[in-house]
């Protein structure tokens, strides 16, 4: 078996006195796409925004154990460095509202103070947004604000804008939640194309995108991995009694 | 049935009574702005901006020194007020929760509600008695102590309304906390920022109290910042308590000059906030 | 071959971002400035009223509490007493309050809910904002030289003595400046209310006079005693107008027609002239008792204001 890209082990995470995470392990394997699934307040939104450490940001918030990207360890590394390894994408889409389209592909460069000739930019902006499938819609209109594209589109920025960056990993917390049909599936399909070049790890509730999309399935509730497996595998014969009744919809 | 309409007469009759209310709070409005216009468009023409006060006696004569005088003293105060006003603004909108920021916020409110004439003797005390002189200087810090609070309510509740998500894009793309303020959340609020600070000149550049006992007024042309200033308030408070009818005429005009500025301000301020205004 | 150009680029820009990505302490030295600006504010604060309240020391040594029940303001005697003030104060900013509540209360009810959108809406808006824009200063060369005379000959009628100037002369514009402040306050207060109840209160069948005073009223009550407050806050410290037509007088009124001193005005008037330190000591100690009583209003007009919000 191929070498994990991205191990977490023994991980608890603590919201002031409240357990959010209890003793996740987990390994994550290079060009695949691993959905993490779970009725919502089981955690799994917190457990990926601890693997980018974007969870700081809330007081009281902490954790302990360890994740390991390659043979690093992410807590014991500079948090800056670490979300430009690993991108994430919101629930919401949030291009940045002062900057054009152009701007916001570019923005991971620009808002870190990194100097790029305006030929380098260009290439960077153009593979980002073929990568991101809105390079063909957009093309044309390029130099206009971000926020004037419809919900799928700006979401298709959104990720476009963390590709820019070149990053190991990409996180996606439930980033078709917000989007009508038509654009979710435009950008399931984004994300089908997109593991070729990046790791993909992707917050969903809806049992059915985790099984359309992913390689791997990891099942929270309650803050505890109930079960993590091959997404085939768990769909078709679920070992834990819990996965069962979630994916039949008994509780969620 | 003759309860529905007794009702009905009613509510009819307190409609009215209020709009007769609310129509007769603003004929207040329209008499003041008449008579400012009436009085003051016959002393304004070109040697009122340009030339100084005449003595007693003599006709005719400007306020170009109280211009120069309010354009120093709003600049005095602004200089102090606006980069500081902003840094705490960020602050209490980025600390929503802690006790420190709560004693911060009070003290703002505080500062907001201190009567004008206070805020004055402070200045009073603390630079004119020590430089032993009354001055430009100290008649803007005092309006930069009143401006100041202004600009801290208008920052943090402009940032405040900037949705979460927007630091949260910049942060996950590895940005740094202070660039992502200064180079994300500023820019997003940058009109309601700017509309603070043209709503804090105008509130300022009107102030009279805080100026009696600091910049205190001169009948002559003075740029120096440690040297005593008139101006537009000051003057037309002087002119218009002094008994000679030919200074009432010139206070008119600067009423009038006055009000147009504060006018023009509040313009600008309602054209930013619906030009500059950010789509999130 | 152009995207692998591109990726190659990307992954050199990647070890600039690490070189750069260690200067981690740039943030803590960010937040340490946002927190010593906060704590600047709280110096400020303290600094001004430590300030105000050393410099009053002398009249409070020699005055004690009597400053506030005597009666005799009068400097070539060295006697200070600051009970005329605090009478005139109080008279001029209750009577304001009382003429003002009928006028900020229409407005609120105006462009709070009867026409909370519209042209007639925006245009009372936009002319209380008016209002609120004009600089003390020319209220009170207004109320000097249109209204006082026309005060005058009220008083000449009602047989009076004709002065002009004095403490109803003042309330009247007071009345006029806070209208603004106090519409705003209220037209918050009614928008506060849910609509939900509003609109449970019309579908009963309620006419708009009923549902105002059945439901929003009641639920605004402390709201607009709060909005009261602030006005009344906004108005014992408001000093240019008053200083200009409430008629510098340093004796006790007598009717609301006399010529009086509010706290305010007393210190603009006189500060200047004030020679010798207990002189001056005793305007400062009334700048405190005026810099204390609005700070209080204030605080406990926005903590009602805070308490009505979570409530709702």
């Amino acid at each position: 078996m191929e070498s994990a890209i991205l191990k977490i082990e023994n991980f608890y995470a603590y919201f002031g006195e409240t357990e959010i995470l209890k003793n996740i392990n987990l390994s994550i394997f290079p060009n695949q796409t691993t959905a993490i699934m779970g009725p919502s307040g089981c955690g799994k939104t917190t457990l990926i925004r601890c693997i980018n450490r974007m969870h700081e940001f809330v007081q009281n918030a902490r954790v302990s154990g360890k994740i390991f990207l390659y043979d690093q360890d992410i807590y014991s590394s500079n948090p800056i460095v670490i979300r430009r390894k690993i991108g994430m994408v919101f629930q919401k889409p949030n291009p940045f509202p002062t900057m054009s389209i152009y701007e916001n592909v570019i923005s991971g460069f620009t808002l870190n103070g990194i100097k790029l000739k305006k030929s380098e930019k260009d290439r960077i902006v153009e593979d980002s947004l073929k990568k991101a499938e809105l390079w063909d819609e957009v093309k044309n209109n390029i130099y206009r604000k971000g926020t004037f594209l419809s919900g799928g589109q700006q979401q298709r920025l959104c990720i476009a804008r963390a590709l820019a960056m070149n990053p190991d990993i990409l996180l996606l917390d439930e980033p078709t939640s917000a989007l009508d049909p038509k654009s979710t599936s435009a950008i399931e399909s984004l994300i089908i194309e997109l593991k070729k070049t990046v790791t993909i790890i992707i917050v969903t509730h809806n049992t059915a995108q985790a099984a359309r999309i992913s390689d791997r399935t990891a099942f929270l509730y309650l803050g505890e991995m109930i079960e993590y497996d091959i997404t085939e595998k768990m769909f078709t014969v679920p070992k834990d009694k819990r996965t069962e009744e979630y994916l039949t919809g008994k509780f969620g | 049935m003759n309860n529905i309409f007794k009702r009905t007469v009613k509510d009819k009759a307190f409609k009215y009574i209020i709009v007769l209310f609310s129509f007769i709070s603003v004929v207040p409005l329209i008499f003041i702005l008449l008579y400012i216009f009436k009085n003051g468009i016959s002393a304004i023409n070109l040697k009122f901006f340009t030339h100084l006060p005449k003595p007693v006696g003599e006709k005719g004569g400007g306020i170009s020194n109280a211009i120069i005088g309010t354009f120093m003293i709003v600049i005095i105060a602004s200089l102090v007020a606006i980069p500081i006003g902003i840094i705490v603004g960020v602050f209490l909108s980025e600390n929503k929760k802690s006790r420190f920021a709560e004693f911060v916020r009070t003290s703002t409110d505080i500062l907001l509600s201190i009567p004008s004439i206070v805020i004055g003797i402070v200045a009073y005390i603390w630079l004119v008695k020590s430089m032993g002189d009354f001055s430009a200087l100290s008649g803007g810090i005092a309006l930069a102590i009143m401006m100041l609070p202004v600009i801290i309510k208008s920052t943090e509740e402009t940032l405040k309304l900037i949705p979460d998500h927007l630091k949260e894009a910049s942060l996950a793309l590895g940005v740094p906390y202070y660039r992502t303020i200064l180079k994300v959340i500023l820019p997003a609020g940058i009109s309601g920022i700017i509309t603070g600070i043209l709503l804090g000149i105008a509130r300022i550049a009107g102030e009279t109290a805080p100026l009696l006992f600091t910049a205190f007024g001169n009948p002559f042309m003075n740029i120096n910042i440690l040297r005593p200033v008139n101006a537009l308030p000051l003057l037309i408070y002087n002119y218009a308590m002094s008994p000679y009818h030919q200074w009432h005429k010139i206070a008119w005009g600067a009423a009038l000059v006055l009000i147009i500025l504060v006018l023009i301000l509040n313009i600008i301020a309602k054209i930013v906030i619906k030009k500059w205004k950010v789509q999130f | 071959m152009n995207n692998l150009n591109a990726d190659i680029f990307i992954k050199k820009s990647h070890r600039n971002i690490q070189i750069r990505g260690n200067k981690f302490s740039g943030d803590v030295v960010f937040k340490k400035f946002l927190f010593f600006s906060g704590l600047c504010i709280i110096i400020l604060f303290l600094a001004i009223f430590l300030s105000l309240v050393l410099n009053s020391i002398p009249s409070i040594r020699a005055f004690g509490l009597n400053f506030f029940i005597t009666k005799v303001w009068s400097p070539p005697d060295r006697q200070f007493g600051a009970l005329p003030f605090i009478v005139g104060t109080l008279a001029t900013s209750f009577l304001a309050i009382i003429i003002t509540i009928p006028f900020s209360f229409s407005i609120s009810v105006f462009t709070g809910e009867f026409y909370k959108e519209g042209v007639l809406s925006n245009i009372l808006k936009s002319m209380i904002e008016l209002l609120a824009g004009i600089p003390s200063v020319v209220y009170g060369f207004f109320g000097l030289f249109v209204l006082a005379p026309v005060i005058r000959t009220l008083e000449m009628k009602i047989g009076v003595l004709p002065y002009g100037v004095g403490i109803f002369t003042s309330s009247l514009i007071l009345s006029v400046m806070i209208i603004p402040f106090s519409a705003s306050i209220g037209r918050e207060v009614i928008n506060m209310v849910p609509a939900d109840i509003k609109e449970a209160a019309y579908s009963l069948g309620g006419t708009h006079y009923e549902v105002i005073r059945s439901t929003v009223i009641p639920y605004a009550k402390s709201g607009i005693f709060a909005g009261i407050l602030l006005a009344l806050g906004r108005a014992l410290g408001e000093t240019m107008a008053v200083t200009m037509i409430i008629g510098n007088s340093d004796f006790l009124p007598h009717s609301i027609f006399s010529p009086a001193n509010t706290m305010a005005s007393v210190i603009a008037n006189e500060f200047t002239e004030a020679t010798g330190t207990l002189y001056l000591s005793s305007l400062i100690e009334i700048g405190v008792v005026l810099f204390i009583i609005t700070g209080i209003i204030n605080i406990l007009g926005k903590i009602i204001i805070k308490k009505l919000m979570v409530e709702i």
